[in-house]
């Protein structure tokens, strides 16, 4: 894959400077690609008819971290990573991915409904090896890559099961593993846990994590929940009603492994009061 | 005990038929009915199993499971590529919809005068009668399976980098199945009727339908209630397999 040259294109020798000290192509750069940048929005534009949803929206996605998206609801969080993912379309603006457009780039997302995400007439295990074989991976590779993640995985499921004989955690865990599978750049998950229990809801978390922990993919995921989304994340970006702007992009770097206990923490307790506050400011609730 | 209360219990489907005979047998026997227009059961089951084995009902039998069969292949072979292709493109279903929608309302026979003008009197104008009836069926039913895909597999497809092409070849197909499975059910039972009608008023020498007029016309009354159960069982028997297929096909369905 052709990888795309930084936009607009790095100049090769230290710019001149102007007679302020500045210099006005590596701030152009710079906006485009501030460091551990990766992903950068410019200018995105979206409406529904007449409703505008982002007009003129910036935002960078830091490198290799967990970003939660947190917002009232109807701000445009899941449109947001939809656009960002390719799954619709926007009216202007650019985004791009370490300078590479989305059809450079491998990109999974994990869907909120998993039930209709996978498909229930390919066992467990052709779901996963799925994507491999869009991707025109050879049998024997695909078998061994698909072998390998299993194992790192180290879950109990039957994988010659068919989707709808096994329970949602499960489900959800395939989605996953058919979203990692790829070794995608970006992971994207829209409220993944929300249509699971509070008791698979930890425990698929923690899988998260010890995911993240292993390959550290940059992720972002949509959250319904706060305490899921600051218990993931390194920063949690919250949104305003719309038309959308970033309220505040809050930083949680507490020591991972967390762990259950990691709520009752003071720093966390801390994070999530200050972005509830943000929240309720924004919400209708009040 | 339990073995023969067992054994009561799915015997269940076998009482009404039972109760059936019987009704059957009593109207017959205390004559309420003229003999000649209502024959015994057992002068009737007699007749079906003669007609069977010594071969005339038989061959009647067979000739109408190819017509209908073939027919019906070919209906299917046609209509499940295109209701995908249409289906796959709302803007353009909508464009064909009322044509569809007008021919699938028009009754078969009513189209017999302008087969048969077209290809002639021969098996060649049944076939294509029935398959243009069962077709659009058939047609429909895909069309209206790929349209209501489940949007989130779609997308999934989608982001997984699957092309047009492997999307309707991996996912939209096979989201359509179920809906499929309906059209084709319904497509092999019209695609029945329509087979026999056209054997009873299109210059037949053979098949039921030209059995069961030729019975009524010389007034064999046992060959001709033999002649329709024959054609009950046939339309029992293809439910009851297009049933069977679709429940291995499509093991999913309703979980």
């Amino acid at each position: 894959m052709a990888l795309k040259l930084a936009k607009p294109e790095p100049p090769m020798a230290p710019p001149p400077e102007d007679s302020r000290g500045r210099n006005p192509e590596l701030e152009e750069r710079l906006r485009w690609f501030p460091p551990n940048t990766h992903i950068t929005i410019r200018g995105l534009d979206k409406a529904f008819g007449d409703t505008t949803i982002y007009e003129g929206f910036d935002l960078n996605i830091p490198r290799g971290k967990i970003t939660s998206v947190f917002g009232p609801n109807g701000c445009g969080k899941s449109t947001l990573i939809n656009m960002i993912s390719g799954l619709i379309p926007y009216d202007g603006g650019e985004i791009l991915f370490d300078g590479k457009s989305l059809s450079e780039t491998h990109i999974s997302y994990v869907f909120q409904n998993y039930r209709e995400a996978l498909f229930p007439w390919m066992r467990a295990i052709d779901n996963i090896h799925y994507p491999l074989k869009l991707m025109g991976v050879p049998a024997a590779e695909r078998k061994r890559r698909v072998d390998a993640l299993i194992e790192s995985f180290d879950v109990p499921i039957d994988f010659n099961a068919y989707p709808y004989q096994l329970s949602g955690g499960q489900m959800q865990t395939i989605c996953i593993m058919r979203a990692l599978v790829v070794d995608p750049e970006v992971l994207f998950l829209d409220e993944p846990f929300s249509a699971l229990d509070y008791e698979m809801t930890l425990l698929m978390r923690d899988r998260l994590q010890k995911i993240f922990q292993e390959r550290g993919t940059t992720m972002m995921m949509v959250s319904h929940n706060l305490e899921d989304a600051v218990w993931l994340a390194d920063h949690i970006l919250l949104l305003t009603r719309k038309p959308t702007r970033i309220a505040d992009m809050v930083a949680f770097e507490a020591d991972r492994p967390r762990t259950a206990t990691t709520v009752s923490d003071p720093e966390f307790v801390r994070v999530q009061k200050h972005c509830l506050e943000i929240f309720l400011k924004e919400a209708s609730v009040r | 005990m339990n073995a023969i209360e067992r054994s009561i219990q799915s015997a269940k489907p076998l009482w009404g038929v039972l109760g059936l005979l019987a009704v059957w047998w009593l109207v017959w026997k205390i004559k309420v009915a003229d003999p000649v227009l209502l024959p015994s059961p057992q002068a009737t089951m007699f007749s079906l199993w003669s007609g069977m084995t010594d071969g005339s009902l038989w061959h009647d039998f067979v000739a109408t499971v190819r017509l209908t069969t073939v027919s019906f292949l070919l209906a299917a072979v046609i209509a499940i590529p295109l209701g995908i292709f249409l289906g796959s493109s709302v803007p353009l279903y909508r464009s064909v919809e009322f044509i569809i929608d007008f021919f699938r309302s028009t009754p078969a026979s009513a189209l017999f005068p302008l087969f048969l003008v077209l290809f002639g009197t021969g098996d060649l104008s049944k076939i294509l009668v029935t398959a243009f009836g069962a077709g659009l069926v058939i047609l429909f039913n895909v069309a209206y399976g790929v349209m209501n895909a489940r949007q989130t597999r779609l997308l999934a497809a989608k982001v997984m980098g699957a092309n047009k092409l492997q999307t309707l070849r991996d996912v939209m197909f096979w989201e359509s199945l179920p809906q499929t499975f309906i059209g084709l059910r319904n497509g092999i039972s019209l695609a029945l009727v329509i087979v026999i009608v056209a054997e009873m008023f299109i210059g037949s020498t053979e098949g039921l339908g030209h059995r069961l007029v030729e019975a009524q016309m010389l007034f064999r009354m046992p060959e001709m209630y033999a002649a329709i159960f024959a054609a009950g069982a046939l339309g029992y028997g293809l439910n009851w397999s297009s049933v069977m297929i679709e429940k291995r096909i499509v093991h999913w369905g309703g979980k």
